[in-house]
């Protein structure tokens, strides 16, 4: 990790065509060592497609790539002697235990017998897996079939990590903790390309997000950046009749109200601290509320920020 | 390492991989093994007398009747058992394919060839394991081939290359399938073969056309050379009928299978 100037990763002018369908139309990217690359995008957008061609699994029509310093069409062998890979369908070996299916990795990242089984032994510790090691996979729950996944993928000590939608078909726990994972990753200074359809996802991770629409990059910076460009989080307020919204009015600041539907949009980021002080204030002046909920922006708030549409129908390729 | 020590070195790694994974799936291996042994109780048993009664004194090792069909058929079941073993070749590739590690060991700096290499090695280890079951069932009901220690080592040689042969070609037919259920299908054809050439009667009692088709398709150069081999019966131009068709579908097999290999793009 000493070369510092040169990009983990660089693609130029990415195209992909599958029979008549256009999946990337000109995708253009850069990657800075150590950091984290969120692409974010719907399904259909192309996201799987990028991961795929970027390591060796499947050729680009056109364009340039280079991933740690390789060139990925003339020299896939050393893109994949520096890359590691998590995708979206799990990559183990359900008749396997977790510990033989990394101790699989560790034979064939050539380790010697005793540091194969240190680095098993270490990774099985830093993924909560070693109740598990010797049970077979197929009995593991979901969130530990991705931690056992990502874990296979860390055995070789990967410069770049591609993942491609960690989280997606996660409970909420197992979301957490995977995030938690990654977050160790990026505390060694690894570099981390990673895809989601999740906005909180790619703003709780990356350093950089960019918004991927029908094959193309459409939005790129950093996730306060592009949330700038969002309509923010609110807090809805709904109320029984129109003198209590109108009340409520003349006690908060910033407010959008809609008198047809007796609601009111109070700018926030959802905090306690911000949220009891509203609820004083309208306990105060003996204003009742009816409902109350919290609005963080999505996918959708970011689709209808960057491009003014909502996210698009599903597209045919994944 | 060399390039070559680490392509024996993942070679080796796969082929482990596949031999536990057979030993964990093991109703499979005890189904493509227990099909053989039920043919070979069948027809001993069941035909066997009848089927004796019509054979030279030649063709039955010596003996006749029953003991003699034994003597007659046991080749012939030997090679149901290389072909119902190269199904589960197909299977086992094509469930390797549809999974999603494929794609990891894809993205791996390993050899291109091992993935391929360790399925082949683990079919062909267990393929002579099924040889040996159905020649030790059969010394058991009595089979008595007269072969010396030098032909049961040529028998068992070409029993390897045989198998060696369709077992690459049923990793082709594995990869050129879409699903597990299509590649289970696919190379069913290979178990008839021995019933339409010389495993179980002598092709030229059939009827013209299929006799014909008997006398040359794969089965049946290679059938006769085992059984001559083991009963003494004369080879004559099938050793080398045998050895051409299984070297022929070995390296066509093997150009098949690793352009479909290359080919194959998951999604």
């Amino acid at each position: 990790m000493n070369n510092f100037a040169a990009p983990a990763i660089t693609a130029t002018g990415v195209c992909k065509s599958f029979g008549e369908h256009t999946v990337l139309d000109g995708v253009n990217l850069t990657v800075p060592e150590g950091s984290v690359f969120g692409l974010l995008g719907p399904n259909g957008a192309g996201k799987t497609t990028i991961v795929r061609i970027l390591t060796t699994l499947i050729p680009a029509d056109a364009g340039e790539m280079r991933v740690a310093g390789h060139d990925v069409v003339k020299d896939p062998d050393g893109v994949r002697a520096s890359i590691g890979v998590t995708g979206q369908f799990s990559a183990v070996d359900d008749l396997f235990t977790g510990e033989e299916n990394l101790r699989l990795m560790a034979d064939l990242h050539h380790l010697s017998r005793a540091d194969g089984r240190r680095r098993v032994a270490e990774l099985l510790g830093s993924f909560e897996l070693v109740d598990a090691a010797k049970k077979p996979v197929s009995t593991y729950s979901g969130g530990m079939k991705r931690r056992l996944d990502l874990a296979m993928t860390l055995v070789g000590s990967p410069r770049v990590i591609f993942l491609d939608e960690p989280t997606t078909g996660l409970d909420p726990r197992g979301r957490l903790t995977m995030w938690q994972s990654i977050r160790n990753l990026v505390a060694q200074g690894v570099t981390i390309f990673l895809t989601t359809q999740y906005l909180d996802e790619a703003d709780e991770l990356a350093d950089r997000i960019a918004v991927l629409d029908r094959g193309r990059i459409v939005a790129e910076g950093t996730p306060d950046e592009l949330k700038r460009r969002i309509p923010g989080s609110h807090i809805r307020l709904q109320f029984a009749d129109v003198a209590a919204l109108r009340a409520a009015a003349l006690v908060l600041r910033d407010t959008t109200s809609d008198e047809e539907n007796l609601t009111m949009q109070v700018p926030s980021d959802g905090n306690v601290a911000a949220l009891r002080s509203l609820l004083d204030q309208l306990n105060d002046a003996g204003v009742e509320i009816a409902q109350l909920s919290i609005h963080t922006p999505d996918l959708d708030d970011v689709f209808l920020g960057v491009t003014g549409q909502p996210v698009p129908m599903e597209g045919a390729v994944r | 390492m060399s390039t070559l020590a680490y392509t024996v070195s993942d070679s080796t790694t796969m082929l482990r991989r596949n031999l536990r994974r057979l030993q964990r799936y093991p109703s499979m291996t005890l189904l493509l093994i227990g099909m053989p042994i039920v043919f070979l109780l069948l027809f001993v048993y069941v035909f066997g007398g009848q089927l004796g009664a019509g054979l030279s004194s030649g063709l039955a090792g010596g003996h006749s009747g029953r003991t003699g069909y034994l003597n007659y058929v046991t080749p012939g079941v030997i090679l149901m058992s290389v072909a119902a073993a190269v199904q589960g070749t197909a299977i086992v590739v094509a469930m390797d394919m549809t999974g999603g590690i494929i794609d990891r060991f894809r993205t791996m700096a390993i050899s291109r060839s091992c993935v391929l290499t360790g399925h082949v090695l683990a079919s062909l280890i267990q393929s002579l394991v099924s040889i040996g079951i159905i020649v030790g069932m059969a010394l058991a009901l009595g089979f008595r081939p007269t072969a010396d220690a030098a032909h049961w080592l040529a028998a068992i040689g070409m029993l390897a290359l045989f198998a060696f042969a369709l077992i690459w070609l049923a990793t082709a037919l594995g990869l050129a399938a879409k699903s597990v259920e299509t590649a289970s299908n696919t190379p069913m054809f290979l178990t008839l073969l021995p019933f339409l050439g010389s495993g179980f009667v002598p092709a030229d009692t059939m009827p013209v056309g299929l006799k014909q088709f008997a006398t040359f398709q794969p089965f049946t150069p290679v059938t006769e050379t085992v059984r001559g081999l083991l009963m003494g019966t004369p080879i004559g131009w099938n050793g080398a009928g045998a050895i051409a068709w299984s070297v022929g579908i070995a390296v066509v097999a093997y150009f098949w299978a690793k352009h479909l290999y290359s080919q194959r793009r998951a999604n």
